[in-house]
Parts: C-alpha cells; structure tokens; sequence
C-alpha cells in the first residue's frame, strides 16, 4: 500500500511538472520541426524565385511584400482576446498595419500586372 | 476548429503563396499568381478566426477595414513612378507589424498557447528577439529608404566617421539583450532590444546613396520575410515560417541580382558612402572636361532614328524622374510607323527599384516582347544603326570594361558604343551616380541631346512629324 501511494506521488510530480514530461517522452522538438519546414521552404522559395522572369520583379517584391504581411495571423490571435490590455492594442495595430499592406500590396500587384497584359 | 485541421488548411494557404511566386514566371500566368495569393491571405485568415482562441471581433473588424480602406485607397492611388518608396513604406509596416506582434505575444504567451508554468520557453523567446530586432530594423530602415527615395531626405549617401564602430557596438548590443530577453524574459531587455535595432535600422540605411536603392530595396524585402520567420517560430505556426522563407528568399535573390549587376559585393553596399566622394571623381576627369561634345538638335535626333533600320532605346532613372515613357511610347510608335525596329535594353540595375523601367515601359503600353534584358540584347548593338539613352549614364560607360582604376570597373554595362550612333538625352554634362565621368560623350559617334527626358522625346516626335 505504502509502496503504490510512492507510485501515485511519483506521477503526480511527474504530471505537474512540465520540464519532466518533457524530460520522460522522446518527442521532437517543435523547434526541429520548424527548422525542417523553414529550411525546405527556403529550397523552394530559391528555385521558384530564380524561375522568375526580370521583367516582373516589381510585381514580384510588391507581391512578396503583400505575402509577407500573413504575420496578421499573428496580430489577430493578439487583437480577438477578450480582455483589453497592452497586448490586444498591440494585436489592433499590428492588424491595421498588415491589412494596409495585404490590400494595398495585392491591388498595387494586380494594377502592375493588368499593364503587362498583352495588347 | 480543430489545431490539426487548421494546421492542414494553413499548409493550403502555404501552397497557394508558392503558386503565387511560381505564377510571375511568365507575364501570361502572372495575374493567375496574384490571385493565389489573395487566395492564401484569404484562406489564412478565415481559418485563424474560425479558431478557438478568437473571442472578441469588433477589434480585429475595426483593424481590418481601417488597414484595408487605407490600404486600398493608396494602392488606387499611387503613380507608377512612385512605385519604388511605395514598396519601401510596404515593408515598413510588416517590421513594424512583426514588432508589435513579438509584444503582443510577450505580454500576454497563454493566449498564443505559447507560455507554460514556467513562462516563455527560452528557444522561444530567442526567436522572439530576433524577429524583433529584424523587424524593427526593416521598419526605421524602410522608412530612411522611403523618405530618400520621395527625396524628404537628401539621396546623397551620409557618412561620418567611426560609423562602422557605431553600428557593430549596436549589433553587438542587440545580441546581448537577446540573450537578457531569453534568459530573463524581462520586459525591459524587450524594449531596449527594439530601441537599439531600431536605432541600427536608420544609421544601416542613412549612409547609403540614392542608386543603391534597388539593392536595399531587395534587402528589406528580404528581412521583412525573415521577421516573419523569426515570429512564425516563436508562435511555432509553420505557415508563417514557410511564408517568410519564401519572401526572405525572394529578397535575398533579388539583392544578389542587383549586385551582381553593379559588380559589387552586398557587404560594399551596406557598408555604404559610394557615389559620395565625387571631388575625387572630378578631379581625376577634370582634363576630360575641356574636350568638345558634339550637341545635336531634336531634328537631328528625329532624321537619324527615322532613317535607322534599327533603334534601341536605353532607359534609365532619369526617364522616371522626367516621366517621359509616355512620350517615348509616341516617339516609338512613329518610328514603327516608319518600319524602323525598336527594342528596349533593359540594364538590371536601372531605376530605383528590381524591375523599375519594365513596369514604366508596360504603363505606357510599350509589349513587353519588345523590352529585353541585358544578356539578350548586348550583342545586337554591333548591328545597331541608333542606340538612345534616355537618363541613363554609368550603365553604358565603356570605362567599366577598359579602366580597372574606375569605381564602376567590372560591372557588366550595355555596349551602346558599338551602335551606329549614340545619342543621350541628359539634362547636363554631369556625371552619373558613380561620379565617374562617361566618356562615350566625347566619341565621334555620340550625339547629346541637351534636356529634360520628356521635353527632348516630345521635341523628336514633332520634328518627325
């Protein structure tokens, strides 16, 4: 009895503490795994931009300019909590900022574009 | 919605973003790309507000249709020529954006499902200082860009000494209080981290002069998408690491185009101060100054380029100072008219901005078959009867090739001396960015038309009708 109480406390400890968890279970890290998909994707970023021809390079920096700007999932995590604070006024301009620049960034893209349409 | 399926349709968004790159391989697939991407932003964003951890909207609504009214409006607005600090103020606002993002999840982790019992993981706060510091860089950077390029702030590269020591002393401070922020999670380390590299961002970008534009341009862009990974890292959201690989990637790509371009190394643009010492460059050329230049007339211009079997035209910076492609577009179609062939030679740094001159040239309905690139038309000049450059200079100065002493040696330039004929239109004798004196102005072959860009092709036009 006293033996599996020794049991039940190790757990308990074991359970309650994080570091420990993360000690006792042999997972990746989600580090590592960013990593793997942040290093494939400059692969594919390299070939694919490098296909781009030079006379839509402006498109192309508006554009990625505009992709960029996805950083408003961020910002809307940040903006949508439900108490007001520093950190939901930080999320609401950082939601403006990036809104400017995906509207902005997308149209400008497709006004550059409409002139390189063949006449 | 559950984490793995918005996971899944953030892996869709993802996907669409690279479609979108991959359309802008041919101008006929281009406007298909920009849709992709519309359609990522689109799927991103959907999915993030269908999950569990938005609970208030009338924030994000408000943000949303402020950022996207505002943004509408100057993207309907903007003139083309404007595009280059359009593009710089762009990028200003994902750095500062990114930065305000870090905050957010700093002051308040659990809502990011990133802060345990213990606070911020320490690799998560590193990752959160560097997507900081880069952002603020992007942000104070873009915006010196932005202001030099609108010409609020003098083009001419500022330096003073010991500038270099400066900078490194806030590098090396940045990486300290990184270190502070990761081990301590302070805010007080957050904060002097933003101050330095934003303090970094405006002394990075003040010393570099007005035609090294392109490249921090590009190198903006670039870090831009580096912020972004450094924040997708941190909230451990794969689609905003695979996001900003993709625009880092394209940035640093497009910097190491422009300076292969100036034959010029990124750290010899970044360190800054070309083009400045132009004493120097005026004192070696002052001998050259007294020879003669063979100035011709509009009619002059009109009669050559009309009888030409064929034409290339070299545009260059000063065509968008003048916003004279409209007027070049009726000079060509003229000599057109007149069975005269005219292509377009397109040097890769021309302009303020990677693809400056082919946007201008597409805006005044000039087909792009007839706009080429460096390699695909150098050769052509030899059996060229007129090549003319219209506000361009250190790109066609042949000094580049024969002078190893010069500032521009080495970089690849348009052969125009080998046409027929050369005419350039400028405004003065000047030198050209590089502060280097042309000498193809004082060659048999080379004709000067004395003027302003548009005045000059206007000038051609009438006396060719």
């Amino acid at each position: 009895m006293a033996f599996s109480n020794e049991i039940t406390q190790q757990v308990q400890i074991i359970l309650t503490d994080p570091s420990l968890i993360e000690s006792t279970v042999d997972a990746v890290d989600p580090f590592i795994t960013g990593l793997t998909v942040f290093i494939l994707a400059c692969f594919v970023g390299y070939y694919v931009v490098w296909r781009v021809t030079p006379a839509l390079h402006s498109p192309l920096m508006a554009v990625t300019n505009a992709i960029s700007s996805v950083i408003i999932v961020g910002a809307l995590v940040a903006a949508g909590s439900d108490v007001f604070d520093f950190s939901k006024a930080m999320g609401f301009i950082a939601v403006t900022l990036a809104s400017v620049n995906i509207f902005g960034g997308f149209m400008v893209t497709h006004r550059m574009l409409h002139m390189f349409k063949k006449k | 919605m559950s984490p793995n399926l918005s996971a899944l349709l953030y892996l869709g968004a993802s996907l669409c973003f690279i479609l979108s790159l991959r359309g802008l391989s041919s101008p006929e697939s281009s406007r298909r790309g920009n849709f992709y991407g519309i359609l990522g932003m689109a799927i991103a964003i959907i999915t993030t507000l269908l999950g569990d951890v938005i609970l208030g909207f009338e924030t994000i609504f408000g943000g949303l249709l402020i950022g996207g009214a505002l943004g509408a409006l100057i993207a309907h607005r903007i003139k083309m020529t404007a595009l280059p600090q359009l593009v710089a103020a762009f990028h200003s606002l994902v750095g500062l954006a990114a930065v305000c993002v870090a905050a957010a999840a700093l002051y308040a982790p659990s809502s990011f499902g990133i802060g345990g019992m213990e606070g911020i993981k320490t690799a998560a706060l590193i990752e959160m200082g560097l997507g900081t510091a880069i952002g603020a860089i992007t942000f104070t950077g873009s915006v010196i860009a932005f202001l030099k390029l609108q010409g609020l702030v003098g083009s001419k590269p500022l330096t003073y000494p010991g500038q270099h020591f400066v900078n490194a002393g806030l590098l090396v401070g940045i990486f300290f209080f990184i270190y502070q922020l990761s081990v301590t999670g302070e805010f007080d380390a957050f904060w002097i981290l933003t101050g330095l590299s934003l303090l970094l961002g405006v002394l990075l970008i003040l010393p570099i002069g007005g035609a090294d534009m392109p490249v921090i341009v590009s190198m903006l862009n670039s870090y831009s998408g580096w912020a972004a990974c450094g924040i997708g890292f941190t909230l451990q959201n794969h689609l905003l690491i695979i996001t900003g690989a993709l625009v880092g990637a394209s940035g640093a790509i497009l910097s190491y185009i422009m300076c292969k371009g100036m034959n010029r190394s990124i750290f010899n643009v970044i360190l800054g101060g070309f083009g400045g010492d132009a004493s120097q460059g005026s004192s070696t050329n002052a001998a050259e100054d007294d020879r003669p230049v063979k100035q011709g007339s509009a009619e002059d211009a009109a009669f050559l380029m009309k009888n030409a079997r064929s034409v290339i035209i070299v545009p260059g910076y000063g065509m968008a100072v003048a916003q004279a492609q409209h007027a070049l577009r009726e000079m060509v179609d003229v000599l057109k008219a007149h069975k005269v062939k005219v292509r377009f030679a397109i040097h890769p740094v021309a302009g303020r901005m990677p693809g400056h001159m082919n946007v201008l040239l597409a805006e005044a309905s000039i087909p792009y078959e007839d706009v080429l690139e460096l390699d695909e038309i150098n050769r052509d000049f030899s059996s060229t009867d007129v090549a003319f450059v219209i506000g361009a200079n250190d790109v066609t100065n042949p000094a580049a090739k024969t002078d190893p002493k010069s500032p521009i040696y080495g970089m690849p330039i348009l052969d125009v001396e080998r046409a027929g004929t050369v005419l350039f239109v400028k405004r003065s004798m000047a030198s050209g960015y590089a502060g280097v004196q042309n000498e193809l102005f004082y060659r048999d072959n080379t004709m000067m038309l004395f003027g302003d860009a548009k005045k000059v092709c206007e000038k051609i036009l009438k006396a060719m009708e």
